[in-house]
């Protein structure tokens, strides 16, 4: 008897292993970061691509209701397909759009801006990448959408869609 | 294309043998044949064959750059040198898979030509068991992995074998590492065959002795290649990363060391029956556990393979079936113990082996627990965590100390019973001394001093034991030479982490640097064009203190196809010290990321690993 | 006995003969030491430290901008922690979650030492 339990949990502890397992291939191993709630943007400074002046990031965004930082490059190559998008959410509304210039040349990004047009109120610089990792970020392009306290409302990895725009025009409004 | 059908056809034919054989072995063994008769032979003869033919015709797919080939063209391109076109054949899944059932098939072969002297029905039972195994692996080609798919309409040019593949060590790491694999699968199915006859005894452990150690010498050869090539190629003078793949193949190898040293005691004293059936199918399941979570992709790793979830489900599957008949096997044939087995004393080589074994299965759970755990975790949580070196080490070291005082003590003991009174205590005063040596070295590296010196004075003390038995001839030479092999692999190890020295920096030509002692000098690049690859070659000339130059070449490497930079470090070996450098390409080519490192005592770590084998393959060469 | 120490003064002769060897303990370290013990987040299973991808070289620079500002390892890694997730760190919290993987294995072990005991000393 002792010994058809003792197989017996044996069993089911395989059992348990196998399954867990078998759960666990679907998920993807891709890592796909959590939504980030109810966290502040860490306060930065940084100098403006075109004026050459420094701003703190807390006076920028605490003037508006709503701010979507945006961190591009001129050598990405999806940033320029969410270039038109970000164009067209600044046209339409009046969200604060700033910009966070990633790794780039100086000619080059204000070339690029020339080229595809300027969305943002302002154009932050990140010349050696810093600022972006110590928001957290994990590279171009990449947005953060945030309330007037500097609250990370919503974080977007990759390239802004139109579902994404859609859904941070129903959000500021 | 013809060649593709051959291979595909014989793969199939080989299956049917599978089928075959099954049938046959449990029939004779119904029947009580008195001996392995000639249609068994000859179909395990053939079955080998067809799977020769099979990998044959495969590799000459590769050779002559058949693209028609799906396997070949993943993998090949036609610039590709001769030798990586071959050795491209495993290094992808489908090649490797095949190479894993042709030593399957060689394996069983083999077996029943060296296992004469064994019980005609517990060979019926090993060649059964075995062909569940070997069956298994014909599906899961057929089915999910075939090599032989065709490509209609056929391709101009292949996509090229991954270039961090292209190389020496990695062209035979993977067949040496399967010898060892594969081992345990024959190691697996003999025990099942032993238990379900009981004939678990003293002749069984003299005759499976000899396939463990073999199985393990390949084994440890295996891993020590793949190291190496971690260490010169991946490119950042690490050789152990304890990345999944890497532990995986460590998990048997624990499991098998244990069975290496449980099997003396069946052998020598008929005692621990279970304990070394256990362990034998431990050892081949964990090879399955490693096949499983390499295959799959469900593991995050430096080397995943291509992965695809059916092949997941069918390993897991696959090796689900085979623990569960294991168990179910353990339950209906009791093993019979040996009446003695309560005649254990504390201090005998018994118990000391049975030390070693409680420390192996410890560091095997710190390792598969380190592995398996965010698998758990997502599954249950949906939380991800990264289980990394510190984890290891924090778990491992400590106890690594009171391993080696083990290891120095134990092989001195006598059987059954030794007395306290033999314990000499010169050997304490030796102990001693050891410490103050390490404690001497390691003063001046700061951190945790205390703990370091024990650890490097344990290592020193199994060092020195080992060098008097050798000496003196007082114990089996092939136990002292891979003891000492190991307490030098701890010393080296611990040397080489802590006076390892590194510097990096971004440098145009012609700069020079200065860093502690030596100066750094970047001279110039020079590009050529090779068969594969553009290469760019940079030399540096490193004067130390003495104004002894040393030259470097660190080179870049541009592969056409796929379109892949790799970077070669350069490694100026000498007994004491590597100097190791690597250069990496900042955008554009003006400047190069440069990272040179001093890392001492690095060739007596690969060294003491081949001591460790040339012990363990002893015991194989050794007559009885 | 006297044979053996004195293979053992000729062994600890050589080993004390490498003095020159020093380590370097600087801000560049450091910074190796930290990195090595986090994950390239967007390179597959990779460390900081190995990894030359922009999000890597990044990381590293910010890891030296934060020692020279005087933060501590165990701040950096709570500030990346706090950033990215425990997903960054190779060094597994001890926390209620993570609970059964570092018990496990010393359970096991205590678990083996009551076996071998009850082996020897029982009967």
């Amino acid at each position: 008897m002792k010994k058809n339990i003792f197989y017996l949990s044996i069993l089911l502890f395989f059992t348990f292993i196998f399954t867990i397992f078998y759960v666990g291939l679907d998920k993807s191993n891709i890592y796909k970061p959590k939504e980030v709630k109810n966290k502040n943007l860490v306060e930065f400074t940084s100098t403006e691509l075109f004026s050459n002046k420094q701003f703190n990031s807390k006076d920028i965004i605490e003037n508006n209701n709503f701010t979507l930082i945006n961190i591009w490059s001129s050598w990405c190559v999806p940033c320029r397909s969410e270039h038109t998008i970000l164009m067209h959410l600044s046209n339409k509304t009046k969200l604060n759009i700033i910009g966070l210039n990633y790794k780039d040349k100086k000619n080059n990004a204000i070339k690029f801006l020339d080229e595809l047009g300027n969305p943002f109120s302002k154009n932050l610089t990140d010349p050696d990448g810093i600022i972006s990792i110590s928001l957290g970020a994990y590279g171009v392009p990449e947005s953060f959408l945030l309330n007037s306290k500097s609250r990370i409302i919503k974080k977007y990895i990759g390239p802004l869609t139109s579902e994404n725009i859609s859904e941070i025009i129903k959000i500021i409004q | 294309m013809i060649s593709s059908h051959i291979g595909y056809y014989s793969l199939l034919l080989g299956f049917i043998i599978s089928t075959s054989l099954l049938f046959y072995s449990i029939f004779y063994f119904k029947k009580n044949y008195q001996k392995i008769n000639q249609k068994i032979f000859s179909l395990l003869f053939f079955q080998f064959f067809t799977v020769v033919i099979s990998f044959i015709s495969l590799v000459y797919s590769f050779i002559i750059s058949d693209f028609s080939n799906a396997t070949v063209y993943n993998n090949s391109h036609s610039t590709k040198p001769i030798f990586y076109k071959i050795s491209g054949t495993w290094g992808n899944h489908e090649g490797s898979l095949l190479l894993w059932l042709l030593v399957l098939t060689l394996f069983i072969f083999l077996f029943i030509i060296f296992s004469k002297k064994q019980p005609v029905k517990y060979r019926f039972l090993s060649i059964f068991f075995q062909q569940i195994i070997i069956s298994g692996f014909f599906l899961f080609l057929l089915l999910t992995s075939n090599p032989f798919i065709f490509l209609f309409p056929i391709p101009n040019e292949g996509l090229g074998l991954n270039p961090i593949l292209q190389d020496p060590a990695l062209a035979i790491h993977p067949p040496i590492l399967y010898l060892g694999y594969v081992g345990s699968s024959i190691i697996f199915s003999a025990s099942l065959a032993s238990l379900v006859q009981n004939n678990i005894n003293k002749e069984w452990a003299t005759h499976i002795k000899k396939w463990i150690q073999a199985a393990w010498f390949f084994l440890t050869i295996g891993i020590l290649l793949g190291s190496i090539w971690a260490y010169y190629e991946l490119g950042w003078g690490g050789f152990w990363f304890w990345d999944p793949v890497e532990n995986v193949s460590l998990m048997p190898w624990l499991c098998l060391t244990a069975l290496f040293h449980t099997v003396i005691v069946l052998e020598k004293r008929n005692l621990l029956k279970s304990w070394t059936l256990i362990l034998s199918i431990a050892t081949f399941t964990f090879s399955m556990i490693g096949t499983f979570l390499v295959r799959s992709g469900i593991l995050n790793s430096v080397h995943t393979f291509a992965n695809d979830p059916e092949r997941g489900v069918f390993i897991l599957i696959f090796l689900f079936s085979l623990i569960f008949l294991s168990i179910i096997l353990f339950f209906i044939y009791q093993v019979n113990e040996n009446r003695y087995e309560k005649n254990f004393f504390l201090i005998s080589k018994e118990t000391s082996i049975l030390i070693n074994n409680w420390f192996m299965m410890y560091f095997l759970s710190v390792i598969l627990i380190g592995t398996t755990y965010p698998i758990f975790l997502e599954v249950i949580t949906n939380e991800k965590i990264s289980i990394g070196p510190p984890f290891f080490n924090k778990l491992i070291i400590p106890f690594l100390i009171l391993f080696l005082i083990f290891m120095a003590v134990g092989p001195n003991l006598k059987w059954i019973k030794d007395n306290y009174k033999n314990i000499k205590y010169s050997r304490i005063v030796l102990f001693l001394v050891c410490i103050f040596i390490s404690f001497y070295i390691v003063i001046k590296t700061s951190s945790e001093i205390l703990f370091i010196s024990i650890l490097g004075g344990a290592a020193l003390y199994l060092l020195f034991i080992t060098i008097n038995e050798f000496l003196n001839k007082k114990n089996n030479i092939s136990q002292t030479i891979s003891h000492f092999g190991f307490g030098l692999f701890v010393i080296s190890i611990l040397l080489n982490s802590l006076f390892s020295s590194e510097f990096s920096a971004n440098m145009k030509i012609g700069q020079e640097l200065v860093y502690e002692k030596e100066q750094i000098k970047f001279l110039k690049i020079k590009s050529i064009d090779k068969e594969n690859y553009k290469s760019i070659i940079a030399k540096f000339e490193i004067k130390d203190e003495k104004k002894n130059i040393t030259s470097l070449y660190p080179e870049i490497r541009i592969y056409n196809q796929p379109n892949i930079l790799t970077s070669e470090a350069d490694i100026k070996t000498s007994i004491f010290f590597d100097k190791f450098i690597v250069i990496n390409l900042i955008k554009g080519e003006k400047i190069f990321n440069v990272r040179y490192q001093t890392k001492p005592f690095m060739i007596w770590i690969w060294i003491s690993v081949c001591l460790i084998s040339i012990g363990g393959i002893l015991g194989v060469l050794k007559k009885n | 006995m006297i044979r053996l120490t004195k293979y053992l003064l000729l062994i600890s002769f050589l080993i004390l003969s490498f003095q020159k060897l020093s380590i370097a303990n600087n801000i560049s370290s450091e910074v190796d030491k930290i990195s090595k013990n986090l994950r390239c987040l967007i390179c597959q299973g990779q460390s900081v430290y190995d990894s030359q991808s922009d999000f890597a070289i990044s990381m590293k620079l910010l890891i030296k901008n934060k020692i020279e500002n005087g933060e501590s390892e165990d701040q950096i890694y709570d500030y990346l922690k706090n950033q990215y997730g425990e997903w960054i760190v190779y060094d597994p919290e001890f926390n209620k979650k993570n609970l059964i993987l570092w018990i496990f294995p010393l359970i096991l072990f205590i678990f083996g030492g009551l076996l071998i005991y009850r082996k020897v000393f029982i009967n």
